[in-house]
């Protein structure tokens, strides 16, 4: 059948749709301009701060990701450190096999992107809460087939075999690599965002059956971004391995610690906008930093914190912003506009 | 005669041990508009949603211009040209007004880039929402939802229109305003199944009207004629009685 156009009245002038418009390219080159000067930084200052900075770009990828799932295609996962956990086992494969951790992190995303796609078929069976527990299962299992490699360190995790011998290089190299994980996860979900798969699956969290009446392929949808966020996590897994230049436990880098930062990253700053993750993860990182060695006020300042903002900012830090004064670094709506009445 | 644009086989349609439609018979030709009444309960939106694959046929078929699209999903129905709206609306609560259009527009018309987006803006003008293609769909009042899932599914450019209860609630203003617009859809093509309680509004559109009651379609024919027959007045007081 063809598709019928213009059903009715053609005689009003159409108002123009605009997206973001200059604020897009400001927002854009701001990035830019922020991801060179943070470039810069091993040049600049000590390693010591570089070093913490790593820790910041994994964390902004990996609430992104989330972010992704979640706030955008409506897929609540309790178990991405399947996918953090694979990533830091295959880069010890890829490296053993004479690949530099550098590439290996990229390879190591595109195959493990290869190991999500199956496992959506299962995950994808179960809805909702169901879906949150199914994929916390499936991450345990990996965990558990993984450890039974012995050539992977077993139960006890194990180093890289092949680094960067040079330390100040090396940590140089591991801060581009992490910044890079975290521009391509960031810029990357933007990039989704703004095509049409970004609007559909926007549509399939608000409402899946309406958005398959209107022509959205839901699953495949949802399966492009599963598979997406998979690869995410295991490059921001790779980097956390390169950083600790190896796994000191699997049960660590398999463990749903990293389910519920990803939670607190993504609700402290705003679910659902591009720029909430990035705001929740520097938020974290900040209270790690200055509260991590207060034994168990960190606990309680980390819980408050999650407590206050959930009370009286339900959109998050970034969302409530956003919300009340317009304003997007990374614009996505679509705004039409009428002429002025004369 | 050429192919029916719609063929119901036999439909039916069951939830668990509820045999919502037993065997449904109804074939509908190009350009037709036929309204669909019936009690309430009676499967009359259980029907549409057979045909515009968001329910399953437990028995029977379902054919768009001769291809059987039984075991097709929602979305390739909608993309070979059936577009429906929700008696319970669904908006997409966070996406715009616009944005709601602009799905059907992108997916179901499968229209990128200036065509989508001026597509979509004709489709909000014809449901008479242009005015609030800024707002968040989830702050419409229920008469605007009503007016979005028409354009919504106008936006999928649509051969076969589903709608359902869609002039309930109107003024007299604005179901003559309605009538008019669904009216224009007819003469510029569109085949159109409308069920609709507000039957004066139906009759002034449709062709051919429908009685579904009891899981199957009771009578078929003129809509006046339809309205005036015993069963009809049957089925509507068994309706109420039960
Ligand atoms: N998803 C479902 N699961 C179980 N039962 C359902 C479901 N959808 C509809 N029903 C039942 O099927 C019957 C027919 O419902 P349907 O909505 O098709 O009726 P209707 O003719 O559209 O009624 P109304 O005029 O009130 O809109 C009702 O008894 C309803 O409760
Ligand atoms: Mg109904």
């Amino acid at each position: 059948m063809t598709v019928q156009t213009e059903p009715a009245t053609q005689a009003t002038a159409l108002p123009a749709v605009h997206r973001g418009g200059r604020a897009t390219a400001l927002g854009l080159t701001g990035t830019a301009v922020v991801l060179l000067a943070m470039a810069a930084l091993p040049y600049l200052v000590d390693t010591g701060v570089t070093a913490q900075l790593v820790k910041l770009c994994y964390l902004v990828a990996l609430a992104s990701m989330w972010n992704l799932l979640t706030g955008y295609a409506g897929m609540m996962s309790m178990g991405q450190q399947a996918f953090i956990g694979l990533g830091a086992y295959l880069l010890f494969v890829v490296n053993d096999h004479g690949l530099s951790v550098y590439t290996g992190t990229l390879v190591v995303s595109a195959l493990v992107a290869l190991v999500a796609w199956p496992l959506s078929y299962l995950a994808f069976r179960l809805r909702g809460g169901y879906f949150a527990v199914g994929t916390w299962v499936i991450a345990e299992v990996v965990r558990l087939i993984v450890v039974r490699f012995d050539s992977l360190g077993a139960a006890s995790g194990r180093s890289l075999s092949d680094v960067t011998a040079d330390p100040v290089l090396r940590r140089a190299y591991t801060y581009w690599l992490a910044l890079a994980v975290m521009a391509a996860a960031v810029l990357g979900t933007y990039a989704v965002l703004r095509s049409r798969l970004g609007l559909s699956l926007q549509a399939i969290r608000d409402d899946d059956t309406a958005a398959g009446s209107l022509g959205v392929n839901v699953t495949r949808g949802k399966r492009i971004i599963y598979v997406t966020a998979a690869a995410g996590c295991a490059a921001a897994g790779a980097v956390i391995c390169v950083n600790s230049l190896g796994v000191a436990s699997p049960t660590q880098i398999f463990g749903v610690q990293y389910s519920a930062l990803m939670v607190f990253m993504v609700v402290i700053g705003g679910i659902g906008t591009v720029e909430g993750p990035v705001v929740g993860a520097v938020a974290y990182f900040l209270l790690d930093k200055y509260f991590a060695q207060s034994g168990v006020w960190y606990l309680v300042v980390v819980g408050a914190a999650a407590i206050v903002v959930s009370l009286y900012l339900p959109r998050g830090l970034w969302g409530t912003l956003a919300h009340r004064t317009g304003f997007a670094v990374f614009p996505v709506r679509h705004t039409v506009r009428f002429r002025a009445a004369s | 005669m050429s192919t029916p644009l719609l063929e119901v086989d036999h439909l039916a349609v069951s939830f668990g041990e509820l045999h919502v439609l037993e065997d449904v018979e109804l074939s509908v030709p190009r350009g037709q508009a036929v309204g669909i009444v019936g009690p309430n309960g009676a499967g009359k939106s259980t029907l549409l949603s057979a045909i515009s694959g968001v329910e399953r046929a437990s028995a029977g078929a379902v054919r768009l211009a001769g291809r059987d699209v039984t075991r097709t999903s929602a979305a390739e129905r909608c993309r070979l040209g059936v577009g429906r709206s929700f008696q319970i609306p669904r908006p997409f609560a966070d996406l715009t007004v616009f944005e709601n259009a602009l799905v059907g527009a992108e997916r179901g018309a499968g229209l990128r880039g200036a065509h989508a987006r001026e597509h979509s803006l004709r489709a909000l003008e014809t449901a008479g929402l242009l005015g609030l293609a800024n707002k968040p769909a989830g702050s419409l009042p229920l008469l605007g939802r009503k007016r979005l899932e028409l354009a919504r599914a106008l936006a999928t450019g649509p051969e076969l229109l589903l709608l359902d209860e869609i002039a309930g609630g109107l003024t007299e203003a604005e179901a003559e305003e309605l009538v008019a617009t669904v009216l224009s859809l007819k003469e510029s093509g569109v085949t159109i199944l409308w069920i609709e309680h507000v039957v004066k509004a139906l009759v002034q559109v449709v062709d051919r009207l429908v009685c579904l009651a009891y899981g199957r379609i009771r009578v078929d024919g003129d809509p006046h004629e339809v309205l005036a027959s015993d069963e009809v007045a049957e089925v509507y007081l068994g309706g109420t009685a039960a």
